[in-house]
């Protein structure tokens, strides 16, 4: 984009507009709605779907979603899915192959055009977890095809967090509560005396084209200075924390600690962290036939660390405690992720504390490993 | 359809050939059926796909032009499956995948190679590049640990590789009436070996167990840590650092290996179920 990035004042009308000009531009919008008791993604048509007056109530293995006075649409914080059900889905055909009756087999790549979504309403941690993924599945000498496609098309509408929850600690992870680029159009949601108004500011051509579709309200000076004080007072305000420490050293340091133990006899290895982490990329391949035998099909599913498959070899798994699964998945998120990807996993969303079912807090975990660290920690341990 | 990808989408040859090495072992030896992949660098894998049951990663024990060779023991479904197969079969292969072994730069230098079982497949490429190339180093010793007599593969190779230049030891573990040779484990050949710790370098695969006591040896014995490489086994779906199944540490084995330098290896396999 060129120049200046055009601004402008919607109210909830221009929201609504939103929506209808970005489906009329051949998009598949996806939003949060209510559904089920929760705020959840799936595709909106107009824009009373959005969870207007909804907040949630949020704690460790605790998810409420409350009612709220001022009406506002994105004061909740992050619910059970995230963007990655649609830019890496939970199960997807990779190729077929058909074998004819001289046993030789061709191959054919799933060439269905990938479906062009625009994200209303990605929350700044959720936008720095796209940003993880690219890199995960775009950004090494192999990129995922599939991925790459469905990302290149997908138009992003971020908006600022001004409501983090009791779980939220992007701060911690320079996440957010603000936008920093990323994103088509960027919103900041603001209910006072003035109104309902969003301050929107593109970020992209595209951006800055949909905006100028949209019903403007009469120009305000001022929303932009409120925009900006109820993001920084969001910054001070998050529920959660990490230790200021370096985090890869902190996992580095601490791979012997007893903390793991106290966390693998609270872990069920469920795994539902993995499942609800924006950033959690690991997949299994899935092979199947048809009845006949000769088509068979190449199928990668969402897989998780705490499974203890995941880590299987012909003498055994190569994790087969509960400790240290967990520590595999808190390790990578906080620590090898900079080795292996040059970023952390972890963004500070707060859903792996949400929907632990037994409230395993991961910025808990990390505050005792530092602790006991800083206490001297136990011996390391010997030859294995 | 979309660009051919041969990193995601396997590509089919047919099984040329099929050598039974020990009762559970076999080589099959692969034509393109039409597109050949990439030629394959000593010590990277392939994704070796038996139609309808899955893949699984899998050195190259010897690339001729186009023709792959797979050293393939039958331990799980997919290499059950792959073992089983014969001639005229069609398999479909992904690659080449990982980081390979690098043979040392320096001219005259000692090398030593050391196997254990089904670990002297991927590095017989290494060694038949070395023996073609064997005025460029010094002393050369292939050292091979087995089970038994019968678990022996490839008999012909040490035969040729002795006239080729190269100082070949056997150990096994249980010998059988006929064995003549050396009962015990890998590292008691090391002394047999003739090396200048200072100048060698050292070329593992094989049971982690196995590797960690060599390299411990060789350490102890002089050679630099990160003069010995050997090759890790994980878990691979994927082979393009995508699935996330062979981490260790701060590796992903399918893209930083599956060789790698003991002086990056030693403290990650220090850490028991890392």
């Amino acid at each position: 984009m060129t120049g200046e990035a055009p601004t402008a004042v919607i109210g909830t009308e221009g929201m609504a507009e939103l929506i209808r000009v970005l489906a009329a531009r051949g998009r598949t919008v996806i939003g949060p709605t209510v559904r089920d008791g929760a705020i959840v993604l799936d595709e909106l048509t107009d824009g009373d779907e959005l969870p207007y007056g909804r907040g949630v109530e949020l704690e460790a293995g605790h998810y409420r979603v409350r009612p709220r006075a001022d009406g506002a649409a994105f004061a909740h914080s992050a619910g059970p899915q995230s963007w990655k059900t649609y830019l890496h889905p939970q199960r997807e055909r990779q190729w077929n192959a058909d074998r004819g009756s001289d046993g030789a087999w061709v191959v054919t790549e799933d060439d269905t055009p990938p479906p062009s979504y625009a994200f209303l309403g990605v929350r700044p941690c959720d936008l720095r977890a796209i940003a993880v993924q690219d890199r995960v599945l775009a950004g090494g000498p192999h990129s995922d095809n599939r991925y790459r496609a469905r990302r290149e098309r997908t138009f992003l509408v971020a908006v600022e967090c001004t409501e983090p929850g009791a779980t939220c600690f992007c701060t911690s992870m320079g996440a957010g509560p603000a936008v920093d680029g990323g994103y088509d159009l960027a919103l900041t949601e603001v209910v006072d005396g003035g109104g309902h108004r969003f301050w929107a500011r593109a970020g992209s051509d595209e951006g800055a084209s949909v905006l100028a579709e949209l019903p403007h309200l009469p120009a305000d000076a001022s929303l932009a200075t409120v925009a900006h004080e109820k993001v920084s007072a969001a910054a001070d305000r998050m529920g959660r924390t990490m230790p200021e420490v370096d985090l890869q050293a902190l996992m580095r340091e601490t791979l012997h600690a007893d903390r793991w133990n106290d966390v693998a006899a609270r872990c069920l290895t469920c795994g539902n962290c993995t499942m609800a982490c924006p950033t959690c990329f690991c997949t299994s391949a899935e092979d199947v036939t048809d009845l006949t035998g000769d088509h068979a099909e190449r199928w990668r599913r969402w897989e998780s660390c705490f499974d203890l498959e995941f880590s299987h070899l012909p003498g055994g798994p190569v994790r087969a405690s509960g400790r240290s699964r967990y520590r595999q998945w808190a390790t990578h998120k906080l620590g090898t992720w900079y080795d292996q990807f040059d970023s952390s996993g972890c963004v500070g969303c707060g859903r792996c504390i949400v929907w632990c079912p037994v409230g395993i807090d991961l910025t808990e975990e990390a505050h005792a490993l530092n602790a006991e660290r800083a206490a001297g920690g136990p011996p390391g341990e010997g030859a294995a | 359809m979309t660009a051919a990808r041969p990193d995601l989408v396997p590509v089919p040859y047919r099984v040329a050939a099929r050598t039974a090495r020990t009762p559970d072992t076999a080589d099959l030896v692969l034509d393109p059926v039409a597109d050949a992949l990439p030629p394959f660098a000593p010590g990277q894998f392939a994704m070796v796909y038996a139609f309808g049951v899955g893949d699984i990663p899998l050195s190259l024990s010897a690339q001729d032009g186009h023709r792959l060779t797979h050293t393939i023991r039958a331990v799980g479904a997919v290499s059950r499956a792959l073992h089983g197969l014969w001639p005229g079969t069609t398999v479909g292969v992904r690659g080449p995948f990982g980081i390979g072994w690098e043979p040392p730069a320096v001219e005259g230098t000692d090398l030593l190679v050391v196997a254990g079982g089904l670990g002297l497949a991927p590095l017989r490429p290494l060694v038949r590049a070395v023996l073609a190339a064997r005025p460029r180093y010094g002393r050369v010793a292939v050292l091979i640990g087995t089970r038994t007599p019968g678990d022996l593969l490839c008999t012909q190779d040490i035969e040729d590789w002795r006239a080729a230049g190269a100082r070949v030891e056997v150990t096994v573990d249980r010998p059988d009436n006929a064995w003549q040779g050396d009962v015990g484990v890998v590292t008691d050949l090391l002394d047999r070996a003739e090396f200048a710790p200072r100048n060698a370098a050292a070329f593992l695969c094989g049971p982690e167990v196995m590797m960690r006591a060599t390299a411990r040896e060789l350490v102890r014995r002089g050679l630099a840590p990160d003069r010995i490489q050997l090759s890790l086994e994980r878990t691979m779906h994927c082979g393009t650092g995508h699935c996330g199944h062979c981490q260790l540490g701060p590796l992903l084995l399918c893209r930083d290996g599956p060789v790698v330098s003991w002086s990056h290896a030693e403290p990650l396999l220090l850490v028991r179920e890392l």
